[in-house]
């Protein structure tokens, strides 16, 4: 019985990142909605393919429930656009906070590249609590691991969930798929710690059936414009009131 | 030709709209050393509109149920997402007993009601 570990020889960072990846909360957390988001691929007749380069590419949950759904049911291509775009902002700030931790590392800009495109709320969040700790020059190569790590877990996870939604009885199949508003219902809501993201998602709840309901084109652009401008006005109202 | 088109089309609609509208952000972040204050006007105005978006998809994915999620009732579908939600509410916001019980409720339902 040798209770300590080795210290003689560390770890290549990159294995180190897999390692780490791999034995995350979020491993767990992907794993999830990836089985959810794959069912919903199958279920709006997209290719298991398609799917997993549709993650490898965007690599954004948020992104992905919006092109699957938006693409799966007919909507506008700008509409899809547009709605991306915006779910997507939220990854300027995570990249502007990552990167300066790595770029002491990089040898070459084109270094910083895949470490860029890796940037993820999961991934922010362990490199973060992580790198701090750690030599500059294994940061780049630990981030890659990392990255491919949850990237690994969720193409994986996402061919599961769509062979499942094809194999499985309705009711199971039909549980699958509810994975996905499901665990997005409650992941934002957690993310929703302001008022004005708070009083949005409310909205967006309600508006976003009710304009379905009467056809109204383009509708999901609509809701978050509504939505988006009114808790964004009430924000500001209070904030003048106060 | 037409058909090489339909083949492609999806690959090139996943770039167009799917990609490159995300990605920039990204990119945005690596070429601007210190870029947008995350705290500014505009970033709060921008992911209030996000968050209504997204949560019109969830709405829409929970009222306008597509395929096998269709063959359960839409009062299950609705008091799966309500329990679910409130579980998250009571147990220290844990988007894991959320999901749980969200699911149970849903598959204990759909037993019981579909036809």
């Amino acid at each position: 019985m040798h209770g300590t570990a080795a210290p003689s020889e560390p770890r290549h960072p990159f294995l180190e990142g897999l390692a780490s990846a791999c034995t995350s909360v979020f491993c767990l957390v992907l794993a999830g909605t990836y089985i959810g988001l794959g069912a919903l691929a199958h279920d709006l007749g997209f290719t298991s393919w398609w799917f997993a380069l549709s993650t490898v590419l965007i690599w954004a949950a948020p992104a992905q429930v919006i092109v699957l759904s938006s693409l799966g049911t007919g909507g506008a291509l700008i509409e899809t656009a547009i709605g991306v775009t915006l779910s997507a902002i939220r990854l300027f700030p995570m990249a502007v906070a990552l990167l300066p931790l790595i770029r002491g590392g990089a040898r070459r800009f084109r270094d910083l590249l895949l470490p860029t495109h890796f940037t993820s709320a999961s991934m922010w969040v362990e490199s973060l609590r992580l790198l701090p700790k750690m030599p500059q020059e294994r940061r780049i190569a630990f981030c890659n691991g990392l990255g491919t790590g949850y990237m690994g877990t969720a193409v994986v996870f996402g061919f599961v969930g769509y062979y499942l939604a094809a194999g499985l009885p309705p009711l199971f199949a039909g549980t699958l798929l509810f994975l996905t508003p499901m665990s997005f219902l409650v992941s934002t809501a957690r993310n929703s710690r302001a008022l004005v993201d708070r009083i949005a998602f409310g909205l967006g709840l309600v508006i976003g059936p009710l304009l379905t309901w009467y056809h109204v084109q383009l509708d999901l652009l609509w809701t978050g414009i509504g939505g988006g401008v009114i808790a964004y006005a009430i924000h500001r109202l209070r904030r003048m009131v106060s | 030709m037409s058909a090489v088109w339909t083949q492609l089309w999806p690959y090139l609609a996943l770039i167009l709209v799917g990609f490159l509208p995300n990605e920039v952000w990204r990119a945005l972040g690596l070429v601007l050393a210190r870029g947008l204050n995350p705290d500014s006007e505009l970033v709060l105005l921008s992911r209030a509109i996000a968050t209504a978006i997204i949560a019109g998809v969830v709405a829409k994915l929970i009222v306008f149920s597509s395929g096998a999620l269709d063959t359960i009732p839409l009062a299950v579908r609705l008091a799966a997402a309500a329990c679910g939600f409130a579980a998250f509410l009571l147990v220290r916001r844990s988007v894991f007993v959320g999901v749980l019980v969200g699911e149970a409720v849903l598959l204990a339902g759909g037993f019981l009601l579909s036809p």
